[in-house]
């Protein structure tokens, strides 16, 4: 749980006030709502790194790819296919 | 062990080994303080790639193993009341406490559910306005914002059947903890990635400059943790102790300015017990007084007598850099990741589970 991923912002859900604009975000083709108040600077077609639900920061497509196929190879990625609720 | 041939860059996990040889003159022993490098340094097989002076010690970087007996006593004692939702991370759930696992509650009937994300939970006590919804907030510094915001969301909806179980650790007290022990053998550390994306690394210089000691912000693929461990023997072999940053496309000094004022507004630094390591001064954050009201510390009279530590795990002295995991008569015997007796038996992070899984690591000892 302590690593963050990276996914790819598809688009904005919700923007409700400056403390909570969403997104949904893909993680090699999972897609999960991701929390952006942390990245106000993001924009659709970014790439982010997301920790349980809050992205953390914006980083480049080719680090994302990168940073992703490691932490899948690691079998770090299965924790986006947990039981949701 | 990995192949070579499937690193990001194979070539330069050759080279940094090489270079690394070729500077190391004495022993030295690096500290790695998270989880995640722990996990990665054994499965990709680099401890053995290491030459022989270079010992690697696995740190307290995972919540998993350092969130104390009695949290976790407290979590199950919440997660049996009537009308409790207990939400938790995954990981969480097979960490033993003093008489039974969260696990074993559920089996017994607890309602707990196993969630993504903190914010997952303000939504479950948004849908079930006749329960409470606790959510058991461990985590290091990368998890804070995420468990603060959570906080932050739920009364900004007015939403009044939600609140925490705050277990939150800090990295920076953890390490004066370990240098400051008398047996102390960590010569550097490798600090985490992911906690200073969120925090920076101004905390770090203090520490450096008092214990003299090199520390280095690392990554945790591969290629990060050799260049992170070549950064630091070369430090080492100078004799300087200096804060360098190898993970700098994710870490700015100064890091995430609204995670660390989200964190600021919900949290207060406290005192805080870690797992086989026992208190440390400062080391932790607890709900303020603004947001009380989401403190499930305070919300529920939580009333359970205080459970010892588990005196034949010696995860501490591993944490602390003292030993490592093989060097506990329990290790593969009586503790395996089917029935953990202690925590790091625990997650994949944690340092007996990874060696417990990648066998044939590292058999090199500490006196
Ligand atoms: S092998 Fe088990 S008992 Fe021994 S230190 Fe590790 S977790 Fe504790």
């Amino acid at each position: 749980m302590c690593l963050a991923i990276p996914g790819k912002l598809l688009a904005i859900t919700t923007q409700l006030d400056e403390t909570f604009r969403t997104g949904k975000v893909s993680f090699g083709g999972i897609q999960k709502e991701v929390n952006l108040f942390m990245v106000p600077e993001a924009q659709i077609g970014d790439y982010l790194l997301v920790h349980v639900g809050v992205a953390i920061s914006v980083v480049d497509e080719e680090e994302a790819r990168l940073t992703f196929k490691y932490l899948k190879d690691m079998g770090e990625v299965e924790e986006l296919e947990s039981p949701s609720i | 062990m990995k192949f070579l041939s499937e690193y990001r860059d194979p070539e330069m996990v050759i080279q940094y080994v090489k270079e690394i040889k070729a500077i190391t003159t004495k022993p030295w022993t690096l500290m790695e303080i998270c989880g995640g490098q722990t996990h990665s340094l054994v499965k990709n097989g680099i401890l053995d790639m290491l030459p022989k002076f270079i010992t690697m010690v696995h740190g307290p970087g995972c919540p998993v193993c350092v969130t104390s007996v009695n949290v976790i006593d407290e979590a199950i004692y919440l997660s049996e009341q009537p009308n409790v939702i207990l939400c938790s991370f995954g990981d969480m759930l097979r960490v033993p406490g003093s008489k039974k696992s969260l696990l074993e509650a559920k089996a017994s009937g607890a309602d707990i559910r196993i969630l993504y994300s903190p914010l997952e939970a303000v939504e479950l006590a948004k849908s079930h306005p006749e329960k409470q919804v606790v959510f058991f907030a461990v985590g290091f510094e990368t998890t804070a914002p995420a468990n603060a915001l959570s906080v932050v969301h739920a009364a900004k909806q007015g939403i009044k059947n939600y609140s925490i179980l705050a277990s939150h650790v800090l990295v920076p007290p953890a390490m004066e903890a370990i240098l400051g022990d008398d047996e102390n053998k960590i010569d550097a550390f490798l600090a985490a990635g992911h906690v200073c994306t969120i925090m920076g690394i101004d905390e770090y210089y203090p520490i450096a400059e008092k214990y003299k000691c090199p520390i280095v912000v690392t990554g945790f693929e591969p290629v990060d943790l050799l260049q992170g461990i070549l950064m630091a023997v070369q430090q080492l072999e100078k004799g300087v102790y200096k804060v360098e940053n190898q993970y700098a496309r994710s870490v700015q000094r100064e890091g995430n300015a609204m995670a660390k004022d989200t964190i600021h507004k919900v949290f207060t630094i406290s005192d805080r017990v870690w797992r086989g390591i026992g208190n440390i001064p400062q080391s932790g954050y607890e709900v303020n007084e603004q947001y009380k009201l989401y403190n499930a510390r305070l919300k529920f009279n939580i009333n359970i007598p205080f459970a010892e530590e588990n005196k034949e795990c010696i995860s501490g002295d591993i944490m602390k850099g003292l030993k490592k995991p093989k060097q506990c008569p329990n290790f593969g015997t009586k503790c395996k990741p089917e029935h953990p007796l202690g925590a790091p038996m625990v997650s994949s992070e944690g340092a007996c589970a990874a060696y417990y899984h990648y066998a044939s690591v590292d058999d090199v000892l500490i006196d």
